[in-house]
């Protein structure tokens, strides 16, 4: 029998493409602003890149960046990591939703420099290895998306809303839920995906 | 965004330095050059806005290891301004005996951001007007002061019907605020000149003449507490919203009540989503005390809280709105079980 399993990495993928593509935007956009500098010595206050090192999913990562870069912008721009997803970018859809320390919040409000030092998780860090962690398990078996934009960060904010002791009833789950917005109204499902994985991430 | 220098603080004393370095008396606080950075779940936004573009941001979070604590004892409550939303939304004191303020909190915002934000900054959160907040609207009189309000005659829907001007009706947009000034809580505000304490009603400013004044806070000076005194348990927060969850009050009561033998010894209301300050409806407490509850007395008490109100072309739904929900508020507090 053929394997096919390794053969989907060889071909055209269209998230490495995407990240790849994302990745190689930003040569041009660092030597055109060091361009700029060179002419124009002192027009505002400079903006000098920042050393930092930020703790993705068990591995240190450093960086380079501008102050202003949030976490969820050094992820996808910086790191690769397209997983997290900007959706408002101001904190009202959940799309960029990640674990810092055991706590979830947005990763579109947060600097990227205040978070150094701090565990970092993402959709990526998840799973183990092959086998995907019983939240992202039961989306699939519940159907409980169909655009799948809002879904890393509707499957971060539910993997906390277990550990919090917050998805003992479906009205606790739709409540503290709440901060995730699903464009295409997959709420039901999404209940069901919380209801069905809660049990098995309690006992670990 | 625009380019910030970003420094942090490890102790009160390197905040406080850092932040009168950049301070000034003739900018509000708001336009201050340099601003704490706590949860950031509002000073980012605005700044990805560009309504707030300060030069420089002190990240204060260090000092949460001294400004955090929640201490719950029997003479009254302290809450550490650095505290998160989430923690003290959580904790089974504040739960048992101040629910008005738990339920403030846990009513507030998103999981996420209630894991973010911290109470000082909470309380310091600004407006959602959404011609505050967009800046291709010249005419803003909290932005641009002399500009004008683009609500006025606008979309004023989610506009304030107490406590306005004729220069703005921004409804202050938190939850937590209504319960501190309701259980008349004090405010500990540390600058370079040391720590002093005030009534938190006296924290923030009704718009008048100078709606880009929100605050008595002076540049340079942080809230570094909360205080309370006695015990609330007959207390609670209701929140009626477009929504049923993560969304900002239409029309809001934070009510606690001393009940004596079916007597009302003591009152307190505060309302929110409604007024342009986190406020008090004194007259509606002065007709509850030394009286026994009724239906006819919740009707009565909603009608004082609502006597001056005002309403625009969008929001005068907010009155009658208003009205019910502190009778509802009350009744709830009257039946709850201590």
């Amino acid at each position: 029998m053929p394997d096919k399993s390794g053969s989907r990495h060889h071909g055209f993928d269209r998230r490495t493409f995407m990240a790849g593509a994302a990745g190689s935007a930003l040569a041009p956009l660092t030597a055109r602003a060091a361009a700029q500098d060179a002419r124009s010595p002192v027009v505002q206050d400079p903006v000098l890149p920042v050393d930092v090192t930020l703790r993705v999913n068990g591995e240190d990562r450093h960086l380079r960046i501008d102050a202003r870069t949030t976490v969820l912008d050094a992820l996808r721009e910086h790191l690769g990591l397209t997983g997290s997803k900007k959706g408002c970018d101001h904190g009202q859809c959940g799309a960029c939703t990640v674990l810092i320390g055991d706590r979830r919040v947005v990763s579109c409000l947060t600097l990227a420099l205040s978070a150094e030092g701090r565990e970092i998780t993402t959709i990526e860090g998840l799973a183990s290895g092959e086998r995907l962690h019983p939240m992202q398990q039961a989306f699939i078996d519940q159907d409980a998306f169909q655009c799948g934009y809002c879904t890393p960060g509707q499957i971060m904010s539910a993997v906390a809303c277990v550990k919090e002791g917050h998805a003992g009833s479906e009205a606790d789950i739709r409540e503290y839920m709440s901060g995730n917005i699903c464009r295409c109204a997959a709420y039901p499902n999404i209940v069901a995906a919380v209801k069905q994985a809660a049990p098995e991430i309690m006992r670990g | 965004m625009r380019s910030f220098s970003y420094q942090k603080a490890t102790d009160p004393g390197a905040a406080l330095r850092a932040l009168n370095a950049a301070a000034t008396d003739s900018r509000p606080l708001t336009e201050a050059a340099a601003q704490p950075l706590a949860g950031g779940t509002t000073l980012l936004d605005l700044m990805k806005l560009d309504v707030m573009r300060p030069a420089s941001i002190v990240n204060i979070t260090p000092l949460a290891r001294t400004w955090s604590a929640v201490d719950a004892g029997v003479d009254g409550l302290r809450l550490g301004a650095l505290a998160k939303m989430s923690d003290v939304a959580a904790h089974p004191e504040v739960q048992r005996s101040y629910p008005v303020v738990a339920d403030s909190l846990k009513l507030a915002a998103s999981p996420q951001l209630r894991n973010m934000a911290t109470l000082g900054g909470n309380v310091l959160q600004r407006t959602r007007c959404s011609y505050f907040r967009d800046v291709s609207y010249a005419n803003c009189n909290k932005r641009n002061p002399g500009s004008g309000c683009a609500a006025m005659d606008g979309v004023n829907r989610m506009h304030a019907v107490l406590g306005t001007s004729n220069q703005c009706i921004a409804t202050y947009p938190g939850d937590f605020a209504q319960a501190l000034i309701a259980l008349d809580a004090m405010v500990e505000i540390t600058g370079a000149s040391g720590t002093r304490s005030m009534p938190f009603a006296q924290l923030h400013k009704a718009p008048g003449n100078s709606p880009q004044i929100e605050t008595s806070l002076q540049p340079g000076e942080l809230i570094s507490a909360f205080t309370v005194s006695g015990r609330w348990p007959r207390s609670l927060y209701l929140k009626v919203r477009d929504r049923q969850s993560y969304e900002f009050a239409l029309s809001s009561a934070a009510v606690a009540l001393d009940v004596q033998d079916g007597v009302i010894s003591d009152a307190r209301v505060a309302l929110g989503g409604v007024a342009t300050v986190p406020w008090r409806a004194r007259e509606a407490e002065a007709l509850l005390k030394g009286r026994r509850f009724d239906d006819g007395l919740a009707q009565r008490v909603a009608e004082a809280a609502f006597a001056d109100a005002t309403g625009r072309r969008h929001n005068g739904f907010k009155i009658a709105l208003g009205r019910r929900v502190v009778a509802r508020a009350l009744q709830q507090a009257v039946t709850m079980e201590i």
